[in-house]
């Protein structure tokens, strides 16, 4: 993981040498001078070996948090990047949310079902949540909840410290869209992880000695298929990240995604690195807490 | 053997059989003719201004309606399509070849060389797949081209996941022990022998390729950074559509729908196939 991570913040920090046109030269303008260029890549330490910019660089992040100066505003991007990370934390949380509440019932009712009708209108269901962009469905509930109910804002964020409706209304729609796209994806692994318990012998043995079906499900099958289930949804954290990012941009939710999208159509490359990093570090640690979890989950799994 | 069907007269009878393999192909196949012959059923120029038509609501003479221009949005969407299929055909046929031989020598070699090509393309796949590509469209700037390196750099790496797991599980057979006993070169047997039988996956992972590939074009150029005007874009027709969805919603409705639409028959035909060539998934996804 620590090698993931590593690799990851070579990768990001390759952004900037890797550009067309350096950072100084981002910063005066096209009609700067070649002498005043220099000068300012001297100042930003540009000029020394990359080996020594890469320590400099990850070292300002990992001992003080300081990610560099945004070249726009002039201002530190640390703070910019914390003031950004609970808007992105709590649509991704709040979508994962609303993901599983569309992927659980559903893919149980298909699972215990194979082959019925209800069975495969939930396929063809997610079928289409599958394919369906995600800036699309925003668009969508945009105009059905916003322009034509008028129900609910059409953009914006609200921290919930200003009260539950206010966040909740202005969440509703973003986690919306992301919950509605992962959560197709997870119905399919939801059912086939069921359908795979479901054929186990314990599970048959279990229904023969006579014990109750919901008891059957709740203790064999539900408890057995999670782990399966928890891996899907640690997965999906990349997926909905990806589709955090797109949505942050439709709704104007003032997120890592934005940010990143923001900081490349302004060249701002500090501002790009620290949405990248992060966004990588946040989806390397969901990983880690995904695997660290089976051993909650199935007592079998130790980590020595 | 499920992977050697691939080739076999069996995998046809069966694949066109399939449900999912019809309806998929089907709509690939029309995605298909509208790419080749968009321009000549269009009922309009696709860039043809008439303003006395502006905003006009999906009618007889303009089935999905018109633009801020007067445009008619049925012909426009004809017209891209053409160039939604190259994009993605292009930018997952590099992934492809990149991802193919990667996991193609990380699979067969094992050791070190596995250890490397696989953490590398780990690294890859801890980066959103929307947010890498924004990285690689900042490096390369904006453009259809590079959209398509964009994309094929982001899918790239599950093609070497995908062929490595296929090659492990071929590399071992005796065939390819009676090949390296008589004397053939690395090569030879990766290329000749190896490959040919671990192409089952890889027809599943192009056909849900290229269905990504279509999802990532259309959303950068709905961000402004992939394909640029006068191309129809169906991406960025959804972008301009944004500003005028009380006033048209079809703006925000049809270019949408097309998307979608292209999407789920690659989708549906990579299931249908993964179905058909590997047994084991059979009713499960």
């Amino acid at each position: 993981m620590l090698l993931v991570l590593f690799g990851v913040s070579l990768v990001t920090f390759a952004i900037v040498p890797l550009l067309p046109g350096s950072p100084a030269r981002v910063t005066l303008g096209v009609q700067a001078t070649p002498e005043s260029v220099a000068a300012l890549e001297e100042r930003m330490g540009l000029d020394r070996p990359l080996a020594v910019q890469y320590v400099d660089w990850i070292g300002g992040i990992v001992t003080r948090g300081d990610f560099g100066t945004s070249l726009i505003s002039g201002a530190p991007i640390g703070r910019e990047v914390l003031r950004r990370l609970p808007a992105t934390f709590s649509l991704a949380l709040v979508a994962l949310a609303f993901g599983l509440l569309i992927a659980l019932p559903a893919g149980f009712v298909s699972a215990l079902r194979p082959g019925s009708g209800r069975d495969l209108s939930v396929s063809v269901l997610s079928q289409l949540g599958v394919s369906v962009p995600d800036f699309w469905m925003g668009i969508l509930l945009i105009l059905l909840f916003s322009e034509t109910l008028g129900w609910l804002p059409s953009s914006g964020y609200e921290p919930l410290s200003s009260g539950f409706w206010p966040w909740f209304s202005h969440i509703l729609l973003p986690a919306a869209t992301v919950g509605i796209i992962s959560g197709s994806i997870m119905t399919r692994f939801v059912r086939s992880a069921l359908m795979e318990v479901l054929g186990q012998d314990y599970v048959r043995t279990a229904h023969a000695k006579g014990v109750p079906r919901t008891k059957v499900l709740r203790k064999h099958v539900t408890r057995n298929a999670a782990i399966s289930i928890v891996t899907i949804v640690g997965l999906q954290m990349a997926t909905l990240l990806s589709a955090v990012v797109v949505v942050e941009i439709i709704f104007a939710w003032p997120g890592l995604g934005q940010l990143a999208l923001t900081a490349t159509l302004q060249r701002d490359y500090p501002a790009l690195q620290a949405a990248v990093l992060l966004s990588a570090v946040i989806f390397t640690v969901v990983n880690l807490a995904t695997d660290l979890s089976y051993t909650f989950l199935d007592p079998r799994v130790t980590y020595s | 053997m499920s992977q050697a069907a691939a080739r076999g007269p069996g995998f046809w009878r069966k694949a066109l059989r399939h449900g999912l393999v019809i309806a998929g192909g089907s709509i690939v196949l029309l995605l298909g003719l509208a790419a080749l012959l968009g321009n000549v059923i269009a009922p309009y120029d696709p860039n043809a201004m008439d303003f006395t038509a502006r905003f006009s609501p999906p009618t007889l003479a303009h089935i999905f309606g018109t633009d801020e221009f007067g445009r008619d949005l049925f012909s426009r969407i004809l017209d891209g399509a053409s160039v939604r299929v190259k994009v993605a055909f292009i930018a997952v046929g590099i992934s492809a070849v990149a991802g193919v031989t990667l996991g193609l020598v990380a699979g067969y070699s094992g050791g070190w060389v596995d250890e490397v090509v696989m953490r590398v393309m780990d690294v890859f796949f801890a980066l959103p797949a929307v947010l890498l590509a924004i990285v690689v469209m900042a490096i390369l700037g904006r453009g259809i081209e590079n959209a398509m390196i964009a994309i094929a750099i982001v899918y790239a790496p599950i093609f070497a996941r995908v062929t490595r797991g296929a090659v492990i599980a071929v590399r071992d057979r005796e065939f390819v022990n009676a090949a390296r006993a008589l004397g053939q070169g690395r090569l030879r047997i990766m290329f000749a022998h190896v490959l040919p039988n671990a192409l089952g996956p890889i027809i599943v992972q192009t056909s849900l390729s290229l269905a990504f590939a279509i999802l990532a074009e259309a959303a950068l150029s709905f961000f402004g950074l992939g394909t640029q005007p006068p191309d129809p874009s169906w991406g960025r027709m959804l972008s301009e559509g944004r500003a005028y969805l009380s006033q048209a919603p079809w703006m925000g409705i049809f270019p949408g729908l097309a998307i979608m639409v292209s999407v789920l028959g690659f989708n549906l035909l990579g299931d249908g196939l993964r179905d058909v060539l590997d047994p084991r998934y059979r009713g499960r996804s």
